[in-house]
């Protein structure tokens, strides 16, 4: 039965979500947003596992002193200031002006900006090994991606500035390759994707994809 | 003396009060009459034709939905038409009220929140664009507003104009003055027991089903079934045993969504597999988690791959963990695991956003094997870019039956390609009758190269 229930009900709920697609009639229109409270109730309750989880494991980590435990000490210090901070201020802690808000964005934002400034030297690297003329493809791959770059900044302007403006052939080349050939590529995964989810969801909710149950 | 000397000045002084208080009077009076008076002539605008009122199809009731053909005066260039104002009620002859407000050159609106089964008539204004200032005060217009809260769905200007035309505000869509249609209904709104918009999507899906439910048939039955080589998947083997000979854990990332996204369901199936081989290896895992119902059910996963590995012992909760829900708190969390603990294999298996180069980098910076797989077009290039392998769309859903090599899963996998045979050929349709279209300007050509499209748009 560990098995048996579980499938039962992600049969139930598949077969529901698909008859709320194509019935709008009641009861069918309410089940999307049924489930829906469903799932954030859960998320909801769920939270505490997560919190508790993180704050169980950094204590482990700190009280055993385990390798690089320092870090788990900021985690603890960080998690109960902004529980601390967010409790006292009562119901409305996320309003604008008040000390959880200040914390918020002058320090998780700033942080969480830092990390995401970090993807720019990111591309740079990925772009440098993509981009080596290793074989053919790669060539090609280097050639349009110069192509693009160079239809994108002001390379144009800046060697072809003295032609008519229908002359400019970087930006009209760039623009073909993002328009045409990067679209129809992505299109092209899109339809994949969107087959590979109809029959994944076919399988889970048939009972023929276990695997998330751990037998076959 | 001084007496009567009082009594001429008091006389005075009387005079003069009455005499200040007429003049206000006068002036009040005035004011009055001024906004009582009609100063302000509104152009008289065609009304719209064709007005017609009718259950909203394909939807859930109380939806009614009315359509009409533009009024003459909007089909003019600069023409004095500013919106098309809706009127209902329950009654054909009267008790309209404003519930709507269509844009000038739209041609439809959707009255919604209805009681099902009740009858309703309509009224469609013909509406103008006001051409003087506006000249009613924050003060003037808030009691009008408390005595008319339907007027909120009109502009400042336009209850400016109505107002300075009449001060019985309301009385303006009753006179013949506004370009008002005839009354269209009753109608009722009703749900229907099929969404008919949805028709070609239930086909497809159901040929798509249909073609799975063969093949799984037909790969129970024995026939053999070719599946192109994956590199990806069959390089999960050798990764998880680089690890092993390395001593070194596994890092196994399934995406920042929940798992109500299908791509942390297809990385969890994935996982499931994976799991189960790095038991019997008896290999570490480590996998931080965004989500906290990610966390309860990857530990469902692994606890059963375990179990089903022979090794319950060798399971720990510990080896799912949860970070937080904040995306690039999660990103640093996950570098700073991989730069401390430096994985010999890194899998990234969901959906990902930004945070996908920045875990994929850091992943190559340390030297880790890394399978990425991932259903968002945006993200693939960086993956391709920074990974070993990776599986492009459709192959992450695929990966979990193209491991487990049971017929009836592969079979599924071949009713896909039907799906993807029924998307070529009318993709080269298409492409052929628009072509044909455009060379010849033909409007038949035209029209099945809409229908087409419209089968497959949503």
């Amino acid at each position: 039965m560990r098995r048996e229930i579980p499938l039962i009900i992600t049969a139930t709920v598949g077969i529901a979500y698909i008859i709320q697609y194509f019935i709008p009639h009641t009861p069918f229109d309410k089940v999307e947003a049924l489930f829906s409270d469903w799932l954030s109730i859960i998320a909801a309750c769920a939270i505490w596992l997560g919190a508790l989880n993180l704050l169980k494991l950094s204590f482990i980590n700190v009280s055993k002193r385990k390798k690089d435990w320092f870090f788990s000490l900021v985690i603890i210090m960080s998690w109960l200031t902004m529980a601390m901070v967010g409790i006292s201020e009562g119901p409305g802690f996320q309003e604008p002006g008040t000390k959880f808000d200040w914390l918020y964005n002058n320090v998780y934002t700033p942080l969480s900006a830092t990390m995401f400034a970090m993807l720019a030297f990111y591309v740079a690297s990925a772009s440098y090994r993509a981009f080596r003329a290793r074989n053919f493809q790669a060539t090609l791959l280097l050639v349009a991606a110069f192509l693009v770059l160079s239809g994108r900044v002001l390379f144009d302007e800046i060697v072809f500035g003295f032609l008519p403006a229908d002359w400019k052939i970087l930006s009209t080349i760039s623009d073909f390759i993002m328009q045409v050939l990067n679209t129809a590529g992505q299109r092209a995964i899109l339809i994949g994707i969107a087959l590979g989810t109809v029959s994944t969801s076919l399988r889970i909710i048939l009972g023929i994809e276990r695997s998330y149950l751990g037998s076959d | 003396m001084l007496r009567f000397k009082a009594a001429i000045f008091t006389l005075l002084l009387l005079l003069l009060f009455c005499l200040s208080a007429a003049a206000q009077t006068a002036e009040e009076l005035s004011d009055t009459a001024a906004l009582e008076e009609p100063v302000y002539e509104i152009p008289r605008l065609a009304q719209v034709t064709n007005f017609e009122a009718k259950d909203s199809p394909d939807d859930a009731g109380g939806e009614i939905e009315l359509t009409w053909d533009l009024s003459v005066d909007d089909k003019k260039e600069d023409g004095l038409v500013s919106k098309y104002v809706v009127l209902r009620s329950q009654n054909p002859t009267s008790d309209f009220h404003i519930v709507g407000v269509a844009n000038h050159r739209d041609s439809s609106y959707i009255d919604k929140n209805l009681k099902e089964g009740t009858d309703y008539y309509y009224k469609i204004v013909t509406f103008p664009k006001y051409q003087g200032e506006v000249r009613l005060t924050r003060e003037e217009i808030d009691p009008l507003m408390e005595q008319y809260p339907e007027l909120t769905e009109l502009d400042i200007k336009d209850v400016s104009m109505l107002a300075e035309y009449d001060r019985d505000i309301m009385s303006v869509f009753d006179d013949n003055i506004l370009g008002i249609s005839r009354v269209a209904g009753p109608v009722k709104s009703r749900a229907q027991w099929f969404n008919s918009k949805d028709l070609d999507t239930l086909i497809i899906g159901l040929t798509i089903c249909i073609s799975v439910v063969i093949f799984i048939g037909m790969a129970r039955g024995g026939r053999k079934l070719f599946l192109r080589r994956i590199g990806g998947l069959q390089a999960i083997e050798n990764a998880i045993g680089r690890a092993t000979e390395m001593g070194k854990s596994i890092l196994f990332i399934p995406g920042i969504q929940d798992m109500d996204d299908v791509q942390t369901v297809a990385g969890i199936t994935i996982l499931g597999r994976i799991a189960k081989t790095i038991a019997e290896y008896d290999t570490k895992i480590n996998m931080p988690v965004s989500r906290s119902i990610v966390m309860t059910t990857a530990r469902e996963t692994i606890k059963e791959a375990y179990l089903s590995a022979g090794r319950p012992d060798a399971y720990s909760d510990d080896m799912v963990h949860y970070i937080t829900d904040e995306q690039f708190g999660y990103v640093a969390a996950v570098d700073g695991i991989m730069v401390r603990e430096k994985p010999a294999t890194c899998f990234y298996l969901g959906a990902f956003f930004a945070e996908s180069l920045i875990m994929a980098e850091t992943g190559n910076s340390i030297g880790a094997i890394q399978i990425a797989g991932t259903a968002m077009p945006a993200q693939l290039p960086f993956f391709v870019a920074a990974c070993d392998y990776t599986l492009i769309g459709e192959e992450l859903f695929a990966a979990s039956a193209y491991l487990s090599g049971e017929p009836k899963q592969l079979g599924s996998l071949k009713g896909q390609d039907v799906g993807k045979f029924i998307a070529m050929v009318f993709i080269i349709i298409g492409a052929v009758f628009a072509t044909l279209a455009a060379l010849t300007g033909s409007e038949d050509i035209l029209e099945i190269t809409n229908m087409i499209k419209s089968w497959f748009s949503a």
